[in-house]
């Protein structure tokens, strides 16, 4: 039985190559074989959010594929977010706001969030709140990611005007 | 790792596929978007001895908007149907169930095939078919083409009429006449969770007469069923408030709907019947508004 492949892909712009067993998950693999540990598993069927990372740009569940589908493709996670150790300006709008009490949740808001202010998308709160209804934050810190978020579109807009 | 082990094959054809599916038995399985069948991997509710990962296959992902039918293939995306303006014009039910699937990230790699051939009882895009009388078209190596129209695709829980040799191509759906008018009504605990009663309602008006209504229930039985003995009584009547009462009670007094943590039959009984209501209500509105 074939077991594993050699796969290539971007990991945060790095270009990657790995074997991987075919069937682990993409999330399992970014974590333990790429060392990518911010992203986070909570349910592994789908439904919290925690484990979303960028996949060719768009959202995804990393515990919903596999990894050897990541071959030929970018993948960006939250480390990608802040690249030079330096915060990027969602992390950083977040972190002026208070958004995170355990943290254990913020990889995927930060993820989705990215996704969601891509091609300079200016979203109104309604919206905000229907993408961020994907990931689930046990500490119930909703009121503060969403003033995060509405801090990053309202600094984007003054920097430009 | 969660997943069990299985052999792993990546076609980037379907004439690929269906010579791996030739002479297959029920262990060896597709993959499509893989939203539903992940976590059935992961907590090992799937054994299959070969996965077919389908998710290459160029030629199984587009949509054509014609005259008279929208026709999508089987691995469009859900996030790509979401945002065709041309679809949403074409047949808006479509682009209405959309948002009530899942969340974003879900939408990025679900497809329309996937959610059809999963059949769960509870998902929006069977009873869209359902309501439509959308056509499915699947093909095999040792048979050919087929096609089947939605009453005769769905036969039970997570059940169609797919054989384990077949790939489901494509799906075709009646573009929305003049005088139509398209509804999607669900409740679910949360937003994006799987419905606990939902309908799909398309509604036509000449005169301010109704000619025709179709009516699916999901999410009430084990596939979505056609409410027939309501949409009899839709039909030759004028819309009003008092009309879809009556018809909701209709549509749902008679159905013995599953029961589980979250909703009892009744109770089941009782949201079907708001949801029909609130989706002919809409649809009638729409309706009226195009004619």
């Amino acid at each position: 039985m074939t077991t594993s492949r050699d796969i290539s892909f971007h990991l945060n712009g790095v270009s990657t190559e790995r074997s991987v067993n075919v069937r682990k998950t993409l999330a399992d693999f970014l974590r333990e074989d790429c060392g990518a540990t911010g992203t986070h598993l909570g349910c592994e069927h789908g439904v919290c959010g925690a484990c979303t990372i960028l996949h060719n740009g768009e959202p995804v569940r990393s515990c919903l594929m596999l990894a050897v589908q990541a071959d030929g493709t970018e993948l960006t996670t939250i480390e990608g977010l802040s690249p030079q150790g330096e915060l990027g300006a969602i992390p950083r709008a977040m972190k002026s706001n208070y958004a995170f009490q355990c943290g254990f949740c913020t990889p995927g808001f930060l993820i989705s969030i990215a996704a969601l202010l891509q091609d300079g998308n200016r979203p109104d709160e309604r919206s905000i709140r229907e993408v961020l209804s994907g990931n689930i934050c046990r500490c119930t810190g909703y009121e503060s990611i969403v003033n995060g978020v509405i801090a990053v579109v309202a600094e984007t807009e003054a920097s430009e005007s | 790792m969660k997943p069990p082990p299985f052999e792993y094959l990546v076609p980037e054809t379907l004439e690929e596929t269906l010579e791996a599916l030739d002479g297959a038995d029920d262990d060896v399985k597709l993959l499509a978007g893989g939203q539903s069948f992940l976590p059935l991997l992961s907590l090992r509710l799937a054994r299959p001895s070969l996965l077919v990962d389908i998710n290459q296959i160029s030629e199984l992902s587009w949509l054509r908007v014609g005259e008279n039918q929208v026709e999508i293939g089987a691995m469009t995306r859900e996030s790509a149907l979401e945002h065709s303006q041309e679809l949403r014009a074409a047949a808006p039910l479509i682009a209405e169930a959309m948002p009530l699937i899942g969340h974003v990230a879900i939408r990025t790699r679900g497809t329309l095939g996937g959610s059809m051939a999963h059949a769960d009882p509870a998902a929006e895009l069977p009873a869209v078919a359902i309501a439509l009388d959308a056509t499915f078209s699947m093909r095999s190596k040792a048979r050919g083409e087929r096609t089947l129209g939605a009453q005769d695709f769905f036969q039970g829980y997570f059940t169609t009429a797919l054989e384990s040799d077949e790939v489901l191509t494509s799906i075709r759906f009646p573009r929305i006449k003049p005088g139509a008018g398209h509804a999607i009504a669900e409740v679910a605990r949360r937003h994006g969770d799987f419905a606990m009663a939902g309908t799909a309602a398309s509604v036509t008006i000449h005169d301010d007469i109704i000619t025709e209504a179709s009516l699916a229930l999901f999410s009430m039985a084990e596939f979505p069923l056609r409410a027939e003995t309501a949409e009899t009584a839709l039909v030759g009547s004028a819309p009003s408030s008092k009309l879809f009462a009556e018809v909701a009670d209709l549509a749902t007094r008679d159905l013995d709907p599953p029961e589980d943590l979250h909703a009892s039959a009744n109770y089941r009984r009782t949201i079907g019947a708001t949801c029909v209501r609130r989706s002919l209500e809409l649809a009638v509105k729409r309706a009226k508004g195009r004619a």
